[in-house]
């Protein structure tokens, strides 16, 4: 029994009601919450000792008896990375809106939802059990979809609407599955279950449990062709909303395959795992292309997402444990790039009035030269640049498509393989053709009588930790890659 | 400060160099990071070829920030262009020093970026950037390539440190080390601009003349014939890539001798004879010459870079790239025009210049191999490279033009080094057997460069202010364009991959976005029919409440 996990949820779930409670000191309740969160976490990652096979800092009472319902939660290599991410991204978020000017309309309100959210992230990522799992995985997005209505732009209520619309009927297929699973084994811990490894259902049960459960997640992923609530979302989200939509929420899908559907559905998993390659490197080419015909960097930047999730399904499908480090790694790498990115964009907005392209104009180095920089930076990292944190998670998976797991078909890993290259290629075109557009070029003439702001002082606390964690996990992957290689390692070996 | 700072780091890693070719061959490694797979280490590898290269890089590089000072002395961008040019060295010394092919790949694909981010030096100007894009899109389509490959040899040999991989090419199956070095093979025609990706290296001259010195010319673009020499192993394990190796350089080294010899830009002048020259290495490493190769690579590092520097220098004094606009600068730029007389020797392979003892070797080389084809290539190249060099020396140099000054001696002394360096180096090379002149292929290609300077002389005494280039009539265009490659794959390529990119934003927006709004607007209408049942009653609500419960009861018990 350990109180860590618990102390995880119990703190900002206390920050919630306590700044639903305060008005003028909601920001100053949100920013102590998430910060004793985040330290929280860090004490977590620092407690766990990674060598040993299992989960570790476990709590498990039970919850709802008759249902064998059990409030289990605990941490291993696979989910640390993830919790610490939250954690960080839900502090920084909570600074950038503390700061000077920024503060959102309704601040009480705004802070407990965002503290709501973070309770749920944090918990669908702790979580042991499938329902509690699921009842996390559900948390989160109201309070989100609020986040998108309330604070969101001019087309916020069909996004919103789209948002929780999809997501639910998402869920409802993920629920379906994971009530097939405890029919067939009577029993919803996780841990158990990827003991089990499938035993005691019949391969046919397998396959259509984990086309469920895969297809539940794969909204949230979002998977292509599932992807379309996700660029209406960002755009009109908030700032602080696209940075946990992006960085945290998206991952809760992948995150789930990992944990859920690959042990639990172990026949499933091999015989969907193609079909999942496939749709995610049709993701990657998918969303370049679409890229590169964007205006706005919002979408440029909600489809890239599309994109760099296609790598991570690319990893998870080979079913090896190159492919589940690649996936582990890519999300984090993602978490920080595209949080960055949202944050980038987010001051672009506040400061040119616009997300469009056309808009901006260009020249944004001579007028905000750091923002832009950081935007280079920042840009230069997503399309997989080496020594920066996107570039070792998409090669890994395409290593790991150069050599999946055996009985898959190797053939039709290489062309996966050889698409995401292209893919790669072409992420790297729309990223430059941005830059160009963008931070290059020349500016209008009245851009410079308005007179830009660079970046302030409370912007730079909020960004800098993630520039910091974007070279460092890039010059030094083993950060990241050591405790989930060790726990991907017991994973797959103990199936 | 940014100059001293810049300068002292350069030098200091110059000397690191020097020592660690003093020193024996070793090898350091750490595991990096384990990955689930084969392991990335982190290491030195250091043995002759490697620390050679290693100190020619830094003392180039050591060169160009000096030379850099000068050049770049009105720019406000020269720190972050000095900061760029150090980034891009300690890339390439990844490259070169790397005991892993991981880490050599990212050293590969960070010199890559240095060299978009300096290509677009000037972003303000639209050709700048997009030759940025161009050149990085270009080369990392090659470098793809170059992954992959590196997947193919680390998986089959089990391990991606290169010490490894060279072990195991006798063990691994004829078709994977074909299937690695052709992909390789890929990476390196991109990174060293060969046909058919060799159309960014002539745009990527919108870069200050420094860069193009340092990567455009002695260091990044050679990389692919290092990293061939120190795979060597594989390659000749793999007959079938080295052929196709050498039809790629032959074709580079006389498609881009003829589009040098009728280009009007002093740098695109000097881009397409890099390609060519880089054609001279890969064609040597084609016939087994790797000596040969990596004595032509360090001597056309030096002289190139020379060349480039004092391109710079002439186009700074007269503020233009083309040579129409130059002319008669012997007289008023004496030490560029001497210092650029030794580069241009070198080209052109004329003794006693580094380029004549290595350009020969690499042709006599060729002839031991009995690889006719190959032969006649260089012999061609020889002639063609002579007269492009003779027709931009007297465009430059010589003939009636503007009235200019000298450069400041920050600059003219790196340019004085690198021309002592030039016409000495190919002495250094008497040491080794393979690369003494040989009688025949000494005598062959002397006479044939000797044709091309004479013709080229010739026709240009006709009229000293006209272009020799204008003789070849319509052929003019056809080899300036590249033979049209750029225009096709600006045709084809990108407009396609940008129709493709249209369709793609129309159909995500008009057919996958509205069947999912349609699924919004369904849900209201069912909305719509469930409202009908929130009548505001309280008891109705209570008794459906208890009716559920009751429902939710017996399903737990019959579920059980």
């Amino acid at each position: 029994m350990s109180v860590l996990p618990i102390l995880l949820l119990a703190v900002p779930l206390a920050g919630c009601l306590a700044a639903l409670a305060t008005h003028r000191t909601a920001t100053a309740v949100g920013l102590v919450t998430t910060g004793i969160t985040f330290v929280l976490a860090v004490v977590t990652a620092f407690s766990v000792d990674y060598v040993r096979p299992g989960t570790h800092l476990i709590t498990d009472v039970p919850w709802i008896p008759p249902l064998g319902i059990r409030f289990h939660l605990g941490v291993d290599g696979v989910s640390v990375p993830l919790v610490v991410l939250t954690a960080l991204l839900c502090f920084l978020s909570m600074i950038y809106g503390a700061r000077r000017g920024g503060t959102p309309d309704r601040p009480h309100a705004f802070v407990s939802l965002l503290l709501l959210t973070e309770v749920g992230m944090l918990g669908t990522f702790v979580a042991l059990d499938l329902l509690l799992f699921f009842v996390f995985f559900e948390v989160v997005l109201i309070p989100m979809y609020a986040l998108i209505a309330g604070w969101g732009g001019a087309q916020r209520g069909p996004a919103a609407r789209q948002f929780i619309l999809y997501t639910l009927l998402g869920s409802g297929v993920l629920l379906v599955g994971l009530l097939v699973v405890y029919l067939h084994t009577s029993t919803l811990d996780i841990v158990a279950l990827a003991e089990l490894g499938g035993t005691g259902m019949s391969h046919t049960v397998q396959v259509a449990a984990f086309v469920l459960v895969a297809g539940g997640l794969a909204v949230k992923v979002p998977m292509w062709p599932l992807h379309t609530w996700l660029p209406d979302a960002h755009s009109e989200a908030p700032t602080v909303g696209s940075v946990l939509l992006a960085g945290v929420l998206l991952k809760m899908g992948t995150y789930g395959l990992i944990r859920i559907a690959l042990p639990i559905l172990p026949d499933g998993a091999r015989a969907v795992a193609p079909f999942l390659g496939a749709l995610g490197v049709i993701g990657i080419v998918y969303a370049a292309l679409a890229c590169l015909a964007q205006r706005n960097l919002k979408r440029l930047i909600a489809f890239s997402s599309v994109g760099h999730m296609g790598f991570v399904l690319l990893g998870i499908s080979t079913l090896t444990a190159a492919g589940i480090n690649a996936a582990l790694f890519a999300n984090i790498a993602h978490g920080l790039i595209t949080g960055l990115l949202f944050f980038l964009v987010g001051g672009m907005a506040e400061r040119f009035g616009s997300t469009d392209m056309d808009k901006i104009g260009g020249g944004t180095l001579t007028l905000a030269p750091r923002l832009s920089v950081l935007l280079v930076i920042a840009a230069v990292a997503s399309f997989g640049l080496p020594g920066l944190a996107g570039f070792w998670g998409e090669m890994l998976a395409m290593l790991a498509a150069f050599d999946p797991a055996p009985g898959l078909n190797r053939p039709l890993y290489l062309v996966f393989m050889v698409v995401a290259g292209i893919g790669a290629v072409l992420t790297a075109a729309y990223f430059l053709v941005m830059l160009r557009r963008v931070a290059q070029g020349t500016f209008a003439a009245w851009r410079k009588d308005q007179g830009v702001l660079d970046v302030t002082r409370a912007e730079s606390l909020a960004w800098s930790p993630l520039v910091v964690l974007v070279f460092v996990v890039g010059i030094w992957p083993g950060l990241v890659l050591a405790p989930t290689a060790e726990a991907v390692g017991f994973y797959l070996g103990g199936r | 400060m940014t100059a001293p700072l810049a300068i002292l780091g350069t030098a200091i890693s110059a000397a690191g160099a020097v020592v660690l070719a003093l020193l024996e061959s070793f090898e350091t490694r750490a595991t990096l990071t384990p990955t689930g797979t084969i392991p990335i280490t982190i290491g030195l590898r250091v043995d002759d070829l490697s620390s050679t290269v290693a100190v020619m890089v830094t003392l180039i590089a050591l060169a160009i920030q000096v030379y850099s000072v000068g050049y770049m002395k009105h720019d406000v961008r020269y720190p972050t262009f000095a900061t760029l040019v150090g980034l891009f060295t300690l890339a390439m010394l990844t490259v070169v020093l790397a005991a892993d092919l991981l880490m050599l790949y990212v050293g590969w694909e960070i010199m890559g970026v240095c060299s978009y981010f300096l290509i677009g030096h000037h972003w303000e100007k639209p050709s700048a950037t997009a030759a940025a894009i161009k050149s990085f899109l270009m080369t990392r389509f090659g470098d793809v390539g170059f992954l992959f490959g590196i997947f193919v040899l680390g998986v089959g040999a089990g391990s991606f440190r290169i010490t490894d991989v060279i072990a195991a090419v006798p063990t691994m199956s004829s078709g994977t080390v074909l299937t690695g070095a052709l992909l390789l093979l890929v990476g390196v025609v991109g990174k060293a601009a060969q046909f058919p990706l060799h159309s960014w290296l002539p745009d990527a001259m919108a870069g200050p003349a420094p860069v193009s010195a340092l990567i455009h010319a002695a260091t990044m673009v050679a990389a692919g014939a290092y990293v061939v020499a120190l795979l060597y192993p594989v390659f000749l394990a793999a007959p079938l890539a080295l052929d196709v190796l050498a039809v790629i350089a032959v074709v580079s080294m006389i498609g881009s001798a003829l589009a040098a010899l009728v280009t009007d830009d002093l740098k695109r002048v000097l881009a397409y004879s890099t390609i060519s020259q880089l054609s001279v290495m890969f064609a040597a490493l084609a016939v087994g010459g790797r000596t040969q190769a990596i004595s032509h690579l360090l001597s056309h590092a030096v002289f190139k870079a020379l060349l480039f520097l004092c391109a710079g220098a002439v186009i700074i004094a007269v503020g233009s790239n083309l040579m129409s606009e130059m002319g008669g600068l012997r007289r008023r730029m004496s030490l560029s025009f001497l210092t650029m007389t030794v580069g241009f020797a070198a080209l052109a392979g004329i003794p006693p210049t580094a380029g004549f003892f290595s350009k020969d070797a690499v042709v006599a080389s060729a002839e031991h191999a009995h690889n006719w084809f190959v032969f006649a290539g260089l012999l061609l190249t020889a002639g063609l490279t002579a007269a492009y060099t003779t027709r931009a020396w007297l465009r430059t140099f010589f003939g009636p033009g503007p009235d200019v000054r000298e450069v400041s001696k920050l600059m003219t002394v790196p340019l004085a080094s690198l021309a002592v360096v030039a016409l000495g180096l190919g002495f250094v090379g008497l040491w080794f057997d393979e690369l003494r002149p040989e009688l025949i292929s000494t005598v062959l290609s002397l006479a044939i460069a000797g044709i091309g300077v004479v013709a080229v002389f010739l026709i240009w005494r006709r009229d000293p202010a006209k272009d020799p280039a204008d003789s070849i009539g319509r052929l003019r265009g056809v080899f300036g364009s590249a033979f049209g490659t750029d225009t096709l794959y600006e045709r084809t390529v990108a407009r396609g991959v940008m129709r493709l990119a249209d369709e793609v934003a129309r159909v995500d927006d008009s057919v996958v976005g509205r069947s999912v709004r349609g699924t919004g607007s369904g849900a209201r209408a069912l909305g719509g029919l469930l409202r009908l049942t929130q009548n505001g009653n309280p008891q109705y609500y209570v008794t459906a409440v208890l009716a559920s419960v009751v429902l939710i009861a017996v399903g737990v018990v019959v579920m059980r």
